[in-house]
């Protein structure tokens, strides 16, 4: 081999990383520039109301929403891929998908809080069902993660960790359901979101928002992967390493010299 | 079939009666769960009223919380002297066991809510209005917390840091068991207008979900 | 621009930390790929990479 990698680079990721970042430029482009802030006129009283520039929050909120929900659903799928397959390409998918998913989740909280004060004006929301629920699932999931970096049997950890991501997704329709409920008995005001004007532009800032931050996540997701990928054949390497040099240690010329020649590997 | 639920009552028993020996649930759970409601009450610093509205809140708080010590001294019998290996080559399904320590822990935890009613009765003032309402809704929550926690003791356990493990995983997957269960409190405490019986249902396909799935569960992850 | 904090601070936030997390991999992948003998290292190409790094 001539050229030594020493990156988790490949061409494939580069242009996706490359496509990402001018995705966001010019998603930062139309956000800021393009796009109109949302301001609506009252019938009666005349007076301007809405959510003004604030709504450029939301071409980065609700596509890191999406984003967020995708990767969960990919690490569910993916540790049900593991149990009933049992190879660790699953299970790398599924911790790789946890923790970009994690990321994203709770930068959604976040934005969704800066975004929720000058328009709710409130940081946060008791009862609001989305909120809720996103909420306990950045919960579910730091606790995977926090499973996942536990040191024990990688095999066991795979598995329990597997269990954990498949009830972590099922509770969440429990949840849903159970915020719903609770959501109709205190009257709390229905979400600003669904009320927002979409013209065309913004519609189409919106997609456009999607696909960049697809980009985004695809290119996190795919290194995060061959790091994933990596520490596992790091450990195993260690651990080759450590019984190779403990035969050394031991010094074992005879067999050595019984192999021979024939010794010589691929 | 009969095996499976023969086993698990053996299983029940034999953690019943360790905890009957060792009295760990008398000695030291219930009174940190009684230690909770009145820390609640010097937190809130507040007049009886207030507390009886938020009573059923505060309660089902003190039960979760109670819920870790009670899973984790489950989790933690079968690992004492090597147990659960003994527990696994017994041939006993590990559904069956389960099952065993899922009631143990259920019953540890019905005793705990009938102790932690009089709690609040007496130092909340709460009133029960509707107490078929009460006993069948604490029953639905007790198998829910009882289930979920004893999945997830297994699921924490042997790695050295279950202590601090365990509430991170178990406690927002019982989020809509603290939900559902605060709401048929209200009803049957008449803390505020809801429909507590609305509510029971929820608990109901909780706690049905989470014995199938506990006891589904518990076999991939015991073997080897 | 109205809320012009509140767009600086959320932009600002989701912006640095996906970045801050996607160097961090960079970072990680970087290390790892020298503890992993070059044999062992599969999922790391793209379909028509020669192997070449750079």
């Amino acid at each position: 081999m001539t050229g030594r990698r020493d990156t988790t680079g490949s061409a494939g990721s580069r242009l996706l990383g490359v496509s990402a970042l001018v995705g966001v430029a010019v998603l930062l482009l139309f956000a800021f520039v393009l796009t109109d802030p949302d301001v609506r006129v009252h019938p009666t009283t005349g007076e301007e109301f809405g959510q003004f520039d604030a709504v450029r929050l939301l071409y980065l909120h609700v596509p890191m929403a999406v984003l967020t929900y995708a990767a969960y659903i990919l690490c569910a799928a993916a540790s049900v891929g593991y149990l009933v397959r049992r190879t660790p390409w699953w299970d790398v998918t599924a911790y790789a998908a946890a923790e970009v998913g994690t990321v994203f989740c709770g930068l959604v909280l976040v934005t969704g809080s800066i975004w929720g004060r000058p328009v709710w004006n409130t940081w946060w929301e008791w009862g609001d069902v989305r909120l809720m629920t996103t909420l306990v699932l950045f919960l579910l999931f730091l606790g995977y993660l926090a499973l996942r970096r536990t040191t024990v049997d990688p095999r066991h950890q795979a598995r329990r960790a597997a269990v954990v991501a498949l009830v972590a997704v099922l509770d969440i329709p429990l949840v849903n359901r159970s915020v719903e409920w609770w959501e109709n008995r205190t009257l709390h005001q229905q979400s600003t979101l669904t009320e927002l004007k979409i013209q065309d532009l913004t519609l189409f800032t919106l997609m456009l928002g999607f696909v960049v931050f697809g980009l985004v996540g695809a290119w996190l997701l795919l290194h995060r992967f061959r790091v994933g990928w990596l520490e596992q054949a790091a450990a195993e390497h260690g651990v080759a390493m450590a019984i190779a040099e403990r035969h050394a240690e031991l010094d074992m010329p005879d067999v050595d010299a019984a192999v021979g020649d024939a010794g010589d590997g691929p | 079939m009969r095996d499976v639920f023969a086993d698990a009552l053996l299983i029940a028993a034999k953690d019943l009666r360790i905890e009957a020996r060792s009295r760990v649930l008398v000695n030291q759970v219930a009174p940190f769960a009684l230690l909770v409601l009145v820390l609640f009450g010097f937190a809130l610093d507040a007049d009886q009223r207030t507390l009886r509205t938020f009573a059923p809140g505060l309660f089902w708080v003190a039960v979760l919380l109670a819920s870790l010590l009670a899973v984790q001294r489950s989790t933690s019998l079968e690992h004492a002297d090597g147990a659960h290996t003994g527990l696994r080559l017994s041939g006993m399904a590990p559904s069956s066991v389960f099952l065993g320590k899922a009631a143990a822990v259920f019953v540890q935890l019905a005793v705990l809510e009938v102790l932690l009613v009089v709690g609040i009765v007496v130092l909340y003032g709460s009133t029960v209005e509707d107490p078929l309402l009460l006993v069948v809704s604490g029953l639905a929550a007790g198998v829910s917390v009882a289930a979920t926690g004893t999945l997830y003791g297994a699921l924490a356990s042997g790695l050295g840091v279950r202590e601090t493990l365990l509430p991170i995983l178990l406690l927002p997957v019982l989020a809509p068991v603290l939900i559902g269960a605060t709401r048929a409190f209200d009803d049957a405490l008449g803390a505020a207008a809801v429909d507590g019986w609305a509510w029971l249902g929820l608990l109901v396909v909780f706690g049905l979900v989470a014995t199938v799935l506990g006891a589904l569960a518990h076999g991939a992850l015991i073997e080897d | 621009m109205t809320h012009l904090a509140y767009l600086v601070a959320g932009w600002g936030i989701a912006l640095v930390v996906l970045g801050v997390y996607g160097f961090g991999l960079l970072r990680r992948g970087r290390r790892l790929t020298g503890q992993v003998p070059a044999g062992q290292r599969r999922w790391l190409t793209s379909p028509g990479d020669d192997g070449r790094g750079g």
